[in-house]
């Protein structure tokens, strides 16, 4: 029986030549990621150890992103900490240049490496051939300490792609599609493989986003298949793969979904779950307050386009607040020179500096009662913003755009 | 943890995510203890004051999905709560919900079968026994229990390396 490309790669992780699903195997990490959100924790747990050590100081990258810049004496001493803990044993250490996954794929991630962040969103590594899982702060604990951790062997969902995606839809749409279809648990404990023709049709930034938003249907990782498209973002950010992957023909999944990417259509996850999917010409009449470009699922150079595309010579409409929030500092950089952060300006927009912002409710723009946001965010969960009788709605970079411009939710065509 | 405990239950719905479990605003709180009157309060703002030491919470599929915040399964476990009985459970939570020494049961009978107040007696690793019926449950394996017997992976670290 021929292995999956998540197979392969804990095996390897776990010095086998092959494993699995159901088997649980003790891995050596090759890479651990945390950020402000729970890093102080582990530094408590870390320093209440008995002669604590870190198993290999290179393999952690610790990132300042959801609260950045401090916005409270609270987040003011739990970030000191982490910097102070960073400086003090030479942990690779990030602060204000982005948000932690985008730093993670432009910096560090590579084809074949397992990964434990400690956050949710680590499965977004997967558009690099990388398993990447998040853990809470005492799994990431043990892992900085031992270099190891268990891991039960997931199951495999492979999707197949086909055609390509029609002008004015986007790989948010088709992401969101795909977890409506198979629904907030339907990956729940295994690994979402993406392979066929039509990955060859999709930008890294495209493959970012779908591999980022797998774990709202519950998935443990999620992993594509590494081209040439992924080779050429890995040299251009000087990088070599660490293995390359590919499922074997006769690899054993746990069930195989076949997607024509030409019938998907501008999609809104709506309040207060993100497989609770409509197509988004049914929220034409519900009002916004406020609309958010950004996060580690749509904040990079290639959302920043499609949005400044169509707000070019138009206006954010009376009463809504609409963030922009670059991914990262090279993000930034290149929107500031292509003249997409002063497009946004000129039509009302705030643009913020790299960071979490609103999607995670905590830092900036957080809604009030009542108050409606659109969000190319992660999550549209009940409080998630904000209030707790506050409403998200989860859309593309082109909807959300569209729909600060109009006020009520749009598509980019009826703008 | 195989002796058996009896335990009056709180039943919350489907995808009880860890927002609700614990939102965002309060995660910088210093005190896991500073936490707990905020637990759950974006669905039943009242119901981390009501709940006791030992009370149990049933809840249907996928328990605890989104964020990898480990203050979500700690908060649960600082306000008493002797066991979670769910359809489902997200993986991240699972993980942490162990790793913190929060017993977690998954059973796809026994939330369409009660209601909330009713008391069951849960034996680990073999029955729950409520309103005169039974529900089998299947034990966790070796490794999980080790950890949950400890109270914690840190602390069954420590007990590992005999430091406790």
């Amino acid at each position: 029986m021929g292995m999956t490309m998540a197979e392969k790669i804990i095996a390897g992780a776990a010095g086998k030549e092959s494993c699995k699903a159901g088997d649980i195997e003790t891995v050596t990490l090759d890479r651990l990621m945390s950020n402000d959100g729970t890093t102080h924790l582990t530094i408590d747990m870390y320093n209440n150890l008995k002669n604590p050590h870190i198993a290999d100081v290179d393999k952690l990258v610790w990132i300042v992103d959801h609260n950045i810049p401090a916005d409270s004496p609270k987040t003011a001493a739990s970030q000191k900490k982490m910097r102070d803990f960073a400086r003090e044993h030479g942990i690779r250490f990030y602060e204000g240049e982005g948000v932690c996954h985008q730093i993670m794929m432009e910096n560090h991630v590579r084809p074949g490496e397992l990964i434990f962040g400690a956050d949710s969103h680590t499965c977004a590594y997967g558009a690099l051939g990388a398993f990447g899982t998040g853990v809470g702060c005492t799994d990431y604990l043990y892992a900085m300490v031992t270099g190891t951790s268990w891991l039960l062997v997931p199951e495999t969902i492979r999707f197949n792609l086909n055609g390509k995606l029609n002008e004015g839809v986007y790989a948010r749409d088709l992401i969101l599609t795909i977890i409506g279809r198979i629904s907030a648990n339907g990956a729940n404990y295994k690994a979402m493989e993406f392979a066929g023709p039509g990955l060859a049709t999709l930008t890294m930034a495209d493959r970012i986003s779908i591999c980022n938003l797998c774990v709202e249907a519950g998935a443990k990782t999620a992993l594509m298949e590494v081209d040439d498209i992924a080779l050429e973002y890995l040299k251009a950010h000087g990088r070599e793969p660490k293995a390359i992957f590919k499922s074997d023909e006769d690899a054993n999944f746990a069930q195989v979904i076949d997607v024509d990417l030409s019938e998907i259509k501008p999609i809104v996850a709506k309040p207060h779950f993100v497989d609770n999917i409509v197509d988004a010409k049914e929220c034409q009449d519900v009002k916004i307050d406020e609309a958010f470009l950004g996060s580690c699922n749509n904040g990079r150079l290639e959302d920043l386009r499609v949005g400044a595309r169509i707000i070019k010579g138009k206006k954010v409409a009376e009463g809504v607040r609409f963030l922009v929030v670059p991914a990262s500092r090279a993000v930034y950089k290149e929107a500031l020179k292509e003249g997409i952060l002063d497009t946004f300006m000129e039509a009302g927009a705030m643009v913020m500096n790299p960071n979490c912002s609103v999607c995670w409710g905590a830092c900036q723009g957080v809604i009030g009662q009542g108050e409606v946001l659109i969000s190319t965010g992660t999550r549209n969960f009940k409080g998630r913003a904000g209030h707790k009788d506050s409403f998200v709605y989860l859309a593309s970079a082109a909807t959300v755009t569209a729909s600060a411009i109009k006020g009520t939710i749009a598509t980019a065509d009826m703008v | 943890m195989s002796e058996s405990f009896t335990a009056k239950i709180w039943v919350l719905g489907d995808d009880i995510d860890t927002d609700i479990i614990l939102p965002t605003e309060y995660l910088a709180y210093k005190e896991i203890n500073d936490m707990k009157p905020y637990a759950f309060s974006p669905l039943r703002p009242d119901l981390a004051s009501k709940i006791q030491p030992g009370d149990m919470i049933v809840a249907g599929r996928n328990f605890g999905c989104g964020s990898s915040r480990e203050q979500a399964p700690e908060v649960v476990k600082a306000l008493g709560v002797s066991c979670v009985v769910a359809k489902s459970y997200a993986r991240i939570f699972f993980r942490n919900a162990i790793n913190n020494g929060l017993l977690l049961i998954e059973n796809q009978e026994l939330y369409d079968q009660v209601k909330e107040g009713d008391i069951a007696k849960v034996t680990p690793g073999k029955s729950i026994e409520v309103n005169g019926k039974t529900y089998e449950i299947a034990s966790l394996p070796d490794n999980l229990m080790e950890i949950l017997n400890a109270g914690g992976l840190v602390k069954a670290m420590r007990k590992r390396n005999g430091l406790d």
